[in-house]
């Protein structure tokens, strides 16, 4: 089955969004991958990734929020369609598969000392 | 965000904005459609960061920020969800020229105008186009035009130095010895004159040259028959297309023999295409070998002082490396090495001048190239360019007050949709429309006017069809003009407020006829300047044709001998003719009446200064010249039989005497190289050269030899034509091998004004079209003018006005434009004109007359112009032109 492909990045983003229990824009997003990942990463980054999902349409948006810090500017909430929740629960099926077929002596995390 | 909300709106925390040249750069580059969202949040992210790092590292993480988003994906624009205005639809233009018709038929005197006018102004500009490039392209059909020269000489005499292609015999061998390796050809040549050539009963009069054998290589003739090496036999010919066909018909004319002036007989070695009218070579229609011309003058071999006389040419081609300049400095002094020590005086220069320059660039001003024909190039350059902008202006007075007429038009179109620039394309393809139409029918003009125009030019000219350089100027050209007459409507119409011209409060400006009142004034201006030329310029042709000749032009005719039979048979001739009354008078000559052939250095008298040097043209005549010309003695004699001694007797004109400075000029006696003369008789001047110069010292002695050339002075009891018949007769009678050719003199001495008559023609030509179109122009304005006034003229009336004050208050603006073009046309004129007539030695002075009649001239073909609409505006009826709305 042909299907849109997600990226590791698209992927974190999606599931923040999925989990997310205020709605998700811009900020709050990039502050919960910075969090959850610990890794530092660029507004810039995190607003292309949500623009692009959006354009595949694992994402919807409207508009709305404006506060005086953001100088009256609205905020984008980001909600999760269902094509969105379904590539999740995909990703996630394939993951599942792939782990189950690991042999369990491999994972076992073998204490090397040399 | 909940937080934020508690906060009263407008609230912001002091001094944490971020700073606003980042957000100017973020507002340029991020599209709009991330805009919004893109900057809250930065500016969000900046106030945390601003709380926990302090505002300046939160600035500088802004910035950081900022930059990040400088990327495709945040810079590409949306494209927008609407479709935009298609500006070249078909639809739309089909409809622009749909209504650019249909506006020119509404208004045909208009079309008309601006039709007629700009096609007028097209077609001069393309004449004068053709001209130029004909005057430009002259020689060049040469192949060797770039290496061809003619070798030529300046000679000083009493400090002023004079330029000739004569040079003497010798040179040639000279040069070819001591300078050989310069040249690759080097060709000594006689004049081109004319030549009877004769096949059994058909005999022609054509002009060719005697020339060196390798003339048809250098001149690369196309041949038709033959090879270039045809010249190698003295006995031989070469003809040109339309001498074969004269002579042969149809026939082959190769190896047939031709006698050539009734004395030798040559046989044709070949045929070549005519060459070019626009070329220096043109008259060239035969070329014989030159040895035949030291056959036939065998005493041009046996010459005591062979490198005196000046009587030949030299053309020579250069070698691929040799430089024109170089050539001429080494060759300079070739001819002061050879000539006797007295003649050294004349300090002959000798150089080469270069094929290029012949034509255009000939005129010697005291040794120096000071130019030539190029100032006829340039001067006509500049009143075709002045026309065409003439014309242009029309074009553009007339659409921009036309266009002010379809304010409305505008204003439903915008209504209805139009953006701007579709109405500025609207109004380009109108103009494009109407420059399409003139250049289609300027095009139709020049070839109505080109045949007389080649006529008045002396030109062949004629429409380069084939030319992509002709088409690319024209269509260049159209385009230009429709695009800058277009551009003012379409820029300044487009810009209208639909609002505004649909209510009908909209009003031309104050100022809106400036533009158009200096383009009037432009017009009038060149105008008055070219009228003003072309009436000086005839003023002073004819002030030189009333200079008084010094004899009866009139009823003397001039006939040139090929053959000495007239010679032989002189006295019998002259009896017959005398006896039935076709002569009063006949004699025999070197010259003619109207030009001089022959000049002598030799005159020397009791009080000369050794260190002058002298000029004299001389004459050598029958004792019948005297009543044939009609000599008017002020002192002394004619020569008469009665006296032996006036052999060495002289006869010399007014201006000699003064140039010997002679107190008592008859009885003086002079010597001419050596031999003692006596001066016998003083005659009055007789303009003999130019007719713009001093008439120079001339003597004249009695000819012991033929002349070859024969004055008659008509009986002016007969007509001119009953008079030829009757002297053909008996010229046939003693020499019919040679067709009879008359010249009459007053014919020939309109010839002298030759140049400048063209010239006078060509300007008043284009000086009556430029009045033409800018009368039209003005015709134009005016009428407009009256149209937008009809309501202001409408209320005058009813108020009381008289049709005389309407008439003045819409002639005055008119006569106030063109009295301002006069007061610039006339200093520019008087300068120019002033520059030109000083290249005359007799010259007429500009007078103040000329220009207060061109100026009242132009005023009154303005108020003719005008005064045609004024007064249709002035009768017409108040009430109509009130009601109408």
């Amino acid at each position: 089955m042909k299907r849109t492909f997600l990226g590791e990045f698209e992927e974190i983003v999606l599931l923040v969004v999925a989990a997310s229990t205020d709605p998700a824009y811009g900020v709050n997003v990039w502050e919960s991958i910075q969090q959850a990942t610990g890794r530092s990463i660029t507004l810039s980054a995190v607003h292309a990734t949500l623009y692009r999902l959006e354009e595949k349409g694992f994402l919807t948006s409207e508009m709305g929020g404006a506060t005086a810090e953001r100088g009256g500017r609205r905020k984008r909430f980001f909600t999760i369609t269902s094509y969105g929740n379904r590539a999740l629960l995909e990703v996630q099926e394939i993951r599942q598969q792939l782990w189950q077929s690991i042999p369990q002596e491999k994972l076992q995390s073998k204490l090397s000392f040399s | 965000m909940e937080k934020d909300q508690t906060k009263p709106p407008g609230w912001k925390p002091p001094g944490r904005k971020p700073p606003e040249w980042i957000d100017k750069l973020l507002k340029t580059f991020i599209a709009p459609h991330f805009r919004e969202d893109v900057m809250g949040d930065l500016h969000e992210v900046f106030a945390i960061e601003t709380k926990s790092k302090g505002p300046r590292k939160a600035r500088f993480f802004y910035l950081l920020a900022a930059l990040s988003y400088m990327q495709p994906y945040f810079i590409k624009r949306k494209p927008s969800p609407y479709s935009s205005t298609y500006l070249f639809s078909p639809e739309m233009i089909k409809n622009y020229f749909k209504i650019a018709l249909r506006t020119l038929v509404k208004n045909k005197a208009y079309s008309f105008i601006n039709i007629a006018g700009l096609a007028m102004g097209m077609a001069v500009a393309m004449l004068i186009g053709l001209w130029i490039y004909d005057e430009l392209s002259y020689d060049k059909s040469f192949k060797n035009h770039g290496r061809i020269v003619q070798v030529m000489q300046h000679q000083t005499s009493n400090g002023i130095t004079y330029t000739q292609a004569a040079i003497p015999y010798p040179l040639g061998n000279e040069l070819r010895s001591k300078y050989g390796s310069d040249f690759k050809h080097l060709l000594m040549s006689s004049w081109t004159s004319p030549h009877i050539l004769a096949f059994g009963d058909i005999k022609v009069r054509k002009s060719g040259n005697y020339i060196e054998p390798a003339a048809p290589e250098m001149l690369t003739l196309k041949m038709l028959a033959g090879t270039w090496a045809g010249l190698k036999e003295p006995n031989s010919i070469m003809i040109s297309r339309s001498v074969a066909d004269a002579l042969f018909g149809e026939a082959d004319p190769m190896e047939k023999v031709i006698k050539m002036d009734n004395s030798q007989n040559v046989k044709v070695t070949g045929v070549y295409e005519d060459l070019p009218y626009n070329s220096s070579f043109r008259d060239l229609t035969f070329v014989a070998p030159w040895s035949l011309y030291e056959i036939e003058n065998p005493s041009i071999k046996t010459m005591e002082d062979p490198w005196r006389p000046n009587n030949f040419q030299i053309f020579a081609q250069l070698n691929a490396q040799a430089d024109v300049d170089k050539v001429s400095a080494r060759i300079k002094d070739v001819k002061k090495k050879n000539i006797r020590t007295e003649q050294l005086k004349f300090k002959p220069d000798v150089f080469v001048n270069p094929m290029d320059k012949w034509y255009l660039y000939s005129t010697f001003k005291n040794g120096h190239r000071i130019g030539g024909r190029i100032e006829n190039v340039w001067l006509f350059g500049m009143i075709g360019a002045f026309v065409l902008l003439l014309a242009c202006i029309n074009f553009m007075n007339l659409s921009t007050a036309r266009s002010e007429k379809r304010a409305r038009e505008v204003g439903i179109r915008k209504a209805v949709g139009s953006v701007r620039n579709q109405l500025v394309t609207q109004f380009l393809s109108e103009s494009l429309l109407v420059v399409a139409f003139a250049f289609a029918f300027s095009l139709l003009l020049v070839l109505l006017m080109l045949p007389f125009f080649n006529e008045v030019a002396d030109k062949k000219l004629e429409i380069l069809w084939t030319s992509p350089v002709f088409w690319m100027l024209g269509l260049g050209f159209t385009l230009v003009t429709a695009f800058i007459a277009g551009s003012y409507p379409a820029l300044y119409l487009s810009s209208f407020q639909p609002i505004k011209v649909l209510k009908g409060t909209y009003k031309a400006g104050r100022f809106a006829a400036i533009p158009r009142q200096a383009l009037v004034i432009v017009q009038f201006t060149v105008s008055i300047v070219l009228i003003i030329g072309t009436t000086v310029v005839f003023r002073q042709i004819q002030f030189a044709k009333n200079r008084p000749v010094g004899y009866s032009k009139e009823g003397l005719v001039t006939v040139y001998l090929w053959t000495p039979e007239i010679h032989k048979h002189f006295e019998v001739v002259r009896q017959e003719l005398k006896s039935n009354n076709a002569i009063i008078e006949m004699s025999e000559s070197n010259s003619p009446a109207t030009n001089n052939w022959a000049s002598t250095s030799g005159i020397v008298w009791k009080d000369k200064d050794p260190s002058l040097s002298t000029d004299f043209s001389y004459n050598n005549v029958s004792y019948e010249y005297a009543e044939t010309i009609g000599w008017k003695f002020t002192d002394g004699r004619n020569f008469s039989r009665d006296f032996a001694s006036d052999s060495s007797g002289l006869v010399v004109n007014e201006a000699a005497v003064k140039f010997m400075d002679l107190k008592n000029p008859v009885g003086e006696n002079l010597t001419w190289f050596g031999t003692p003369v006596k001066i016998i008789g003083v005659v009055k001047d007789m303009i003999v050269d130019s007719p713009y110069e001093p008439v120079r010292p001339l003597v004249y002695s009695l000819a012991n030899d033929m002349g070859g050339v024969i004055s008659l002075r008509i009986n002016p009891r007969l007509s001119g034509s009953a008079a030829l018949q009757k002297i053909e007769s008996i010229f046939k009678k003693y020499d019919p091998a040679i067709p009879f050719e008359a010249h009459f003199v007053d014919q020939d001495y309109d010839r002298k004004f030759y140049d400048e008559v063209r010239i006078a023609k060509l300007t008043s030509f284009f000086s009556a079209l430029a009045i033409l179109i800018s009368c039209l122009g003005l015709f134009g304005v005016a009428s407009f003018v009256a149209e937008q006034r009809t309501k202001e003229i409408g209320v005058r009336k009813v108020l009381g006005a008289t049709v005389l004050n309407v008439w003045g208050m819409l002639s005055r603006d008119f006569v106030i434009l063109v009295c301002i073009a006069f007061v610039i046309a006339a200093p520019v004129s008087y300068y120019f004109l002033n520059g030109w007539l000083e290249k005359f030695q007799y010259r007429t002075e500009i007078s103040f007359w000329i220009f207060i009649l061109t100026g009242l001239g132009t005023l009154l073909i303005t108020l003719l112009t005008v005064s045609f609409q004024a007064i249709k505006a002035a009768l017409m009826n108040p009430i109509k032109s009130l009601r109408s709305e």
